[in-house]
């Protein structure tokens, strides 16, 4: 289908002839064949080049005005807060960004959980896809430091301190890593270098994301394999393209209302204290979308311990296409498996409100059993499943959906009626 | 699948409920919660209070706490206290900052003008320190935005001064405050009855100079509060209708996939 | 699909797509004015300067805008220079008067108006400035005389608030 496209125009022809670029792009885009029975938990794919094409653009912007230096940082976010023309605006939108940018990653995860996407043929797609979580993730943990809050100074000195927890060489490694005997500016400034380079390895690998999508093509809510150019798929354009625009927009809504009315709600008040080394806030709670592994974290209460579990927790997922065992994909035709993929996702949030309390007495004990339960879901639940677990009968075709004998003569009835 | 799906809509609440328990942890009594005009998607300061604020602030306030973000041509600036040109001029001629170096490489002091900061009461933080028996006053710059409760908070704090029950002893420099965390503060209680004269003859009882520093302090945290929620409400407006165009389109174009 | 059907499918398309289009034109602003002189620059926009150290044949460099502005002197010899000058010699031409409000002192933006480089002063051809970039030569009242820049140098808006202090800007 790319290969047939010739440009309308005689411009558009003469590159196209040097570079089939153009190809390229129709053939992902527009008239790719995309299973008709996508439903909006689909749409986060491009809700999310979106954030990330948003943060791109208003981190550099920042950047202009930005200085990541420790005696500068705290004034010169402040000077892009009052000084800078529309400096608040673009501001909120890259902290908030951040923010929605993990909401919805989240989704897209989840999405993929429910629905089976990383199972053969897609397991690369997966793989990538958590390759590009991690660097969300030291993206967001990076980014976060550059204000020079308290938050911000406290949060780097317990993260980077985990890596003290390394036998021989922690402490060596540390020194290194703040380029000191303390987080300071050399620490700050050398964050600021990779937090601006981190984006594009990511949008590097959103685009190898993409392509192996499109190898196989779009999994679909019944998990069953469709054939490109049937009746199953439809265009990606302009069908997807206005589904996405749609949905799209009504996230906007959302980021909007908390860009314009409440942009400090998800932020910490401790942020807006500038760095002080000589005092630790009361309570150091790193931002909402880190909390699940923070709970991990603080649930060992051995040093080297904690850290091993909370980064298996993030690197456990990579295995996951090998854990699940079943063959059948979406969650509709497993049973039990929907069962206990709302009993995961329940247990995640258990972890991330676990992760904002302190970790003493009752908190302590559930966050250790959300912890056992969270591994135990990936290495004995899932692996389990796949052997016991009596699937539903698979549809043949999006076309031909399997029905119940009741919905068949429902649908008979109905059908009679309207004629 | 009902049960799970209740399940995970209960830890939803759950989660909710904890941030904001987080916010009501450590003890303190809950801020009183006035009626601002800067609240609510439309909201907006008062000019007068935002006047009546300043005076506020460099009467009692500015004696202890410096505000080193802010310029005396903030004063002057839209959808702040919006202080006429020559007034702003006059109230930073009322300080003095240093000069720059003169020919003979001497510092002479010089009346401040629009584009220098706030003048600071200190010439560091050790002299602040040294000042207040050890404690520093912190910069109040962005003071409603690094405090839980924000301008309920600071607003209840300044009016919180009550008699120490008698079990409590207090150190000295410590007093007693209802809405401090662990009811003790470093600071001691400011306003009282008249401790300014507005010069719009508003009556200055506790309230309300607490009130007008509070909405100033607020101005002075978030400056472009007016601004970003006219813009805010324009964009959402935008995007609402956006959203209905595309909602039509999205189903005109779906109509003939079965 | 009647005709009247297809108009109006038509006509929500091109909607909806206009009316995206200027919503994105319009997020575009911010980020174009960001880079536009912010609140703190733009307050900077006036200075004032002492006088009284300057003798005459004396000049001094202030910054102004993130600029150097030259402030001259000017001897008695150096002003009847500038004044005798006829004016159709000059490629820009331009009265002394005009460019001097007090004969005495002369202040110009210290920028040479070919590419921007700070002119020397007292050099060249006319005992004025003199450009070394690229060879431009300027009169004692800073008007351009040989070379490649196209106009004098720029004189700043400046007023005496007293006999021995400017205010420039």
């Amino acid at each position: 289908m790319s290969d047939n496209y010739v440009p309308k125009s005689a411009v558009g022809k003469w590159f196209n002839d040097r570079l089939p670029l153009l190809n390229l792009i129709y053939g992902h885009l527009l008239p790719y064949p995309t299973p008709k029975n996508l439903n909006y938990w689909w749409t986060f794919g491009g809700i999310l080049t979106f954030c990330l094409v948003t943060q791109i653009i208003t981190g550099l912007v920042l950047a202009m005005h930005y200085v990541a230096d420790a005696d500068l940082a705290f004034a010169s976010v402040e000077h892009i807060m009052r000084d800078v023309n529309y400096g608040w605006l673009l501001r909120y939108i890259h902290s908030n960004g951040a923010s929605l940018f993990f909401m919805a990653v989240y989704i897209h995860m989840a999405r993929s959980i429910f629905y089976g996407s990383y199972k053969e043929p897609r397991e690369l797609i997966w793989i990538i896809g958590v390759f590009i979580f991690l660097l969300m993730i030291a993206t967001a943990f990076m980014g976060y430091v550059l204000p020079w809050g308290q938050m911000s100074f406290w949060g780097a000195t317990v993260i980077t301190n985990l890596f003290s927890a390394i036998p021989l060489v922690g402490e060596s490694v540390t020194n290194w890593l703040w380029g000191g005997y303390a987080v300071g500016s050399p620490l700050l400034t050398r964050f600021f270098t990779l937090h601006y380079l981190m984006p594009f390895l990511i949008f590097a690998l959103v685009i190898l994301h993409v392509w192996a999508l499109h190898v196989p093509g779009n999994n679909n809510p019944e998990g069953i394999n469709v054939v490109q150019g049937s009746q199953d798929t439809v265009p990606f354009h302009p069908h997807y393209v206005v589904k996405d625009m749609f949905a799209l927009v009504v996230f906007l809504i959302v980021f909007a209302g908390f860009v314009f009315f409440v942009p400090n709600l998800l932020g910490h008040t401790d942020n807006y204290i500038e760095a002080n080394p000589l005092q630790t806030p009361e309570h150091i709670v790193p931002e909402w979308y880190f909390l699940p592994f923070y709970a991990i974290l603080r649930a060992v209460p051995d040093k080297l311990g904690g850290v091993i579990l909370m980064v298996s927790a993030i690197a456990i997922l990579a295995f996951l296409p090998w854990l699940d065992t079943s063959k059948v994909r979406s969650a509709k035709y497993r049973p039990l498996y929907r069962q206990f993929v709302w009993l995961f996702f329940a247990n995640v949030i258990l972890l991330g409100y676990l992760g904002a309390q302190t970790a003493d007495g009752l908190f302590l004990i559930i966050g250790r059993i959300a912890t056992v339960y969270y591994f135990a879901h990936f290495i004995i639940i899932l692996p389990l499943l796949g052997y016991i677990e009596k699937t539903k009968p698979l549809p043949k075709s999006l076309s031909e959906p399997v029905l119940s004998p009741e919905e068949r003569q429902m649908k008979a009835a109905a059908s009679g009626a309207s004629a | 699948m009902k049960i799970s799906t209740n399940l995970f809509a209960t830890f939803l609440l759950l989660l909710s409920f904890s941030i904001t328990q987080l916010h009501a942890a450590g003890e303190m009594k809950e801020p009183m919660h006035p009626d601002w005009s800067f609240e609510g998607p439309l909201g907006k300061f008062e000019r007068a209070s935002l006047q009546r604020g300043y005076q506020v602030y460099t009467e009692v306030c500015s004696g202890c706490h410096s505000m080193n973000l802010l310029s005396y041509r903030n004063l002057i600036e839209e959808g702040g206290p919006e202080f006429s040109e020559p007034q702003a001029k006059a109230m930073a001629a009322a300080f003095e900052v240093k000069a720059a170096p003169n020919a003979d490489g001497e510092i002479e002091m010089r009346p401040a003008i629009l584009s220098d900061k706030f003048v600071s009461p200190y010439e560091n933080e050790q002299q602040g320190r040294a000042a207040n028996g050890g404690a520093y006053p912190p910069d109040l710059s962005v003071m409603v935005k690094a405090r839980h409760g924000g301008a309920d908070y600071l607003y209840s704090l300044l009016l919180g001064y009550v008699d120490a029950p008698s079990d409590i002893k207090l150190d000295d420099g410590v007093y007693y405050n209802e809405y401090a965390k662990g009811q003790k503060i470093a600071m001691p209680q400011v306003l009282y009855e008249d401790a300014v004269v507005y010069t719009d003859g508003t009556t200055a009882t506790p309230e309300q100079m607490a009130r007008d520093v509070t909405m100033f302090l607020t101005w002075a945290a978030e400056p472009k509060l007016e601004a970003r929620k006219r813009i805010g409400f324009k964009v959402i407006s935008y995007l609402l209708i956006l959203s209905v165009l595309l909602y039509f389109t999205n189903r005109q174009i779906w109509k003939d996939t079965h | 699909m009647s005709e009247k059907q297809v108009t109006r499918r038509n006509f929500l398309y091109v909607t909806t797509g206009a009316f995206a289009a200027a919503g994105a034109a319009s997020l575009a602003w911010p980020f174009v004015d960001q880079m536009n002189p912010d609140a703190s620059v733009k307050a900077l926009a006036s200075t004032e300067i002492d006088l009284r150290p300057i003798i005459p044949g004396q000049s001094i460099t202030v910054m102004w805008r993130g600029k150097p502005v030259f402030i001259r002197r000017r001897t008695q010899a150096e002003i009847d220079e500038a004044k005798k000058v006829n004016l159709a010699d000059l490629p820009h031409p331009e009265e002394d008067s005009d460019r001097a409000q007090n004969p005495e002192w002369l202040v110009m933006v210290g920028i040479c108006t070919h590419l921007g480089c700070v002119p020397l002063g007292q050099k060249g051809d006319y005992n004025g400035w003199f450009c070394p970039c690229h060879g431009s030569h300027y009169d004692t009242s800073g008007r351009i005389r040989k070379g490649p820049a196209p106009t004098n140098l720029e004189i700043p808006d400046y007023v005496f608030l007293n006999e021995s202090t400017i205010k420039i800007g």
